[in-house]
């Protein structure tokens, strides 16, 4: 009995609401921009921190990254300062130290020079970064063609090296780089390996000068072959004026054996490194942290989102609650009438409360379909990465659902608590 | 009083019906102050009265769309002067028919699913009582305008679709509030035709008017005064029917 009732209520309500159909569109629309909003911005923002995390776990979520930084006294008139020469970062022996870490598995020293590489004429600009044949298993790198640096490289100061792909792409256009040689300063070096790009952070560089330039422009030799072609004192000249820094090793990874590793390890690292370093001439970079960070990053991010989201489903209810009141008014008679013809309030509040969910529902509908074609059209004119996730969809569905009900029934209740005899009075 | 007390065969009967309308501390309307009405199986009564007499209160309350403040109204063997809203709306669905001066029928909908409402409330699948609605249709001669709109409609057309409203959940009785009030003379005749053929068939009619040549048609004619029954006049006596002592049994 009770069924052909509510099928009969929900046909009114969907009948009530083509008869006005320029107004349920427009009270819709209020629900339509709340919903597909959250959908799209919750895709770009889960695009966004995917991006950020996979650029993060590039760098190896088992590793602690100990940079070379400039200390911040460089102005000449400290210690160190011999002539026009600074002398700072890690050493060789900071390397040895850190392997009595416990829990770390392998210590990558990285000796990282500017330099531009030639073959022919083209000559690009890179980051020449000498160091260990384990260096791919510990920044997590494929060797595309050839191989990678070896023992006997390393051993016999070879001048060899390895290109990554991009850089191989830009020096050699048409030829196969493993025939070749290319000279960075005034040595040549024969290209044994083809590594794949990675495209991230770790490659970034250091002191930033230029900015703007592929990351993947990098070479790499042999630590040994480093030291001696490139020494340890560089040289750099700039607008008339020298100036000569002394570091041993640019960077140190330390590979841990697992994630429960890197934390402990963390404060360990500093104490031993502190002990030798008196001045502030080195960073840790976490990737572990860093992933942690970005995840509590995007929590914010998504709470700050969602509250916008909120308010415009929010302000989507209002005017779906407007419409419904004056909606009420203009049917003070009919309800009048129902009443009489034996409904109870609850078939009115019934009646109206339909009237809202379709709007709501349906307003939901086309929002969620419009808020999956955007974050469609932002990949495919952007490139950037979004993620429409089903959570999203639920969220922004359900919450207009319950924005439907919420708001439609004071108006509901409302029109039922009206008064059959002066309803039905009403002009 | 109990139901024992009832007479046999009434419709409608109201003991001691008062109604009081509190406006204000000061402000206190008695709108109806003890009426006695007894209104037999099959009896065409018609209630008239100046205006303030009560007899709008009088229709509301026999229309179960309001409660009495004093008193007790037996429709058919129920009493329903102590229901709660729900029960009333459940008493005015099942049995009690309106029709009204100013039609009210629902603008935007049809004529069939007009005479179709009361039947929605009960929760029956409308598909059984297509028959029905039909033939009511026919009955008030509208069966070829089923899918018109209220508006596609004359006055006339609009009151017997309304007549036909009323007849749809087969109602103990029918409440007529002023039906010809909006009408000119010969529509008006018209439908009052079809309301004395109603009553020729064994419904119950409470018809309330300012018009006398309206309420000749009745058995009786119940004149009010401020909230009370001045007099009653007997045109013509009821006819006995077979069933006027079967709803009592």
């Amino acid at each position: 009995m009770l069924r052909f009732q509510f099928i009969g209520t929900v046909k009114l309500g969907i009948k009530s609401l083509l008869l006005h159909k320029l107004r349920s569109v427009l009270t819709m629309l209020g629900i339509i921009f709340g919903v597909c909003s959250v959908i799209a911005m919750l895709a770009i923002g889960e695009g966004a921190s995917y991006e950020a995390q996979e650029r993060i776990k590039k760098l190896g979520s088992n590793n602690i990254i100990i940079n070379s930084i400039k200390p911040a006294e460089e102005s000449g008139q400290t210690a160190s300062t011999r002539g026009f020469q600074i002398d700072y970062g890690l050493t060789y022996r900071d390397g040895a130290r850190l392997q009595a870490i416990p829990g770390a598995l392998r210590v990558l020293p990285m000796r990282i020079i500017r330099e531009n590489v030639r073959f022919s004429r083209n000559e690009v600009p890179c980051q020449v970064i000498g160091t260990l044949p384990f260096y791919p298993a510990v920044v997590g790198m494929d060797v595309v063609r050839g191989r990678f640096l070896c023992e006997m490289d390393e051993l016999h100061e070879n001048n060899v090296c390895v290109v990554t792909a991009g850089l191989a792409q830009r020096l050699f256009p048409y030829q196969d780089p493993l025939q070749h040689a290319v000279k960075i300063a005034e040595f040549y070096y024969r290209v044994v390996g083809i590594v794949r790009e990675t495209g991230t952070a770790e490659q970034r560089p250091q002191t930033g000068q230029m900015e703007g330039e592929p990351l993947d422009n990098n070479v790499y030799i042999p630590l040994s072959t480093s030291r001696v072609r490139f020494g340890e004192v560089l040289m750099k000249r700039a607008a008339g004026s020298f100036s000569a820094e002394k570091v041993e090793l640019h960077r140190i990874t330390v590979q841990m054996e697992g994630m429960s590793a890197v934390e402990t390890a963390d404060p360990q690292i500093k104490q031993v490194l502190n002990r030798f370093h008196d001045r502030n001439d080195y960073e840790t970079v976490v990737p572990l942290e860093l992933l942690r960070q970005a995840e509590a990053t995007k929590r914010s991010f998504n709470m700050v989102l969602g509250s916008i989201a909120a308010i415009s489903l929010l302000v989507g209810g209002i005017g779906i609650m407007n419409i419904m009141l004056a909606s009420v008014t203009e049917r003070t008679r009919e309800i009048g009438i129902r009443r009489a013809l034996g409904a109870k309030k609850r078939d009115i509040i019934t009646q109206f409360l339909v009237e809202t969910v379709v709007l709501s529902i349906g307003g939901g509908l086309i929002g969620v379909t419009v808020g999956v074609v955007i974050p469609f059209l932002i990949t495919a004119f952007t490139g950037r990465i979004t993620i429409v996730t089903a959570y999203s969809i639920a969220l922004a569905f359900g919450i207009s659902g319950a924005v439907g009900i919420v708001f439609g029934l004071y108006p509901a209740r409302a029109a039922a608590d009206l008064d059959p005899i002066e309803a039905l009075r009403h002009e | 009083m109990t139901a024992s007390a009832l007479q046999p065969n009434a419709m409608i009967q109201t003991v001691g019906l008062e109604k009081t309308y509190v406006l204000g501390a000061e402000n206190i309307v008695r709108a109806l102050r003890g009426v006695d009405l007894a209104v037999t199986q099959g009896s065409y009564v018609a209630i008239m009265g100046p205006s303030g007499s009560g007899k709008s209160t009088m229709l509301n309350l026999l229309g179960c769309l309001d409660r009495p403040s004093g008193g007790s109204y037996f429709l058919g063997a129920e009493d329903v002067s102590q229901m709660d809203d729900d029960a009333l709306s459940e008493v005015r669905g099942r049995r009690i028919g309106f029709i009204f001066q100013s039609y009210n029928l629902i603008a935007q909908l049809t004529v069939l699913e007009n005479i179709q409402v009361p039947l929605v409330y009960q929760g029956v699948d409308l598909r059984d009582y297509e028959e029905r609605c039909q033939e009511l249709a026919r009955l008030v001669g509208l069966d070829d305008r089923l899918d018109h709109r209220p508006n596609q409609l004359s006055g006339g057309q609009q009151q017997r679709v309304a007549v036909a409203r009323s007849l749809v959940n087969d109602p103990l009785i029918i409440l007529a509030d002023e039906p010809t009030g909006n009408l000119d003379s010969k529509t008006g005749r018209e439908v009052l035709d079809l309301i004395d053929r109603l009553n020729r068939g064994g419904k119950t009619i409470v018809l309330v008017t300012h018009d006398d040549h309206v309420a000749e048609r009745a058995h009786r004619v119940i004149h009010m005064k401020d909230g009370r029954i001045d007099r009653e006049v007997v045109n013509r006596p009821v006819p006995e029917t077979p069933e006027a002592t079967f709803h009592h049994e």
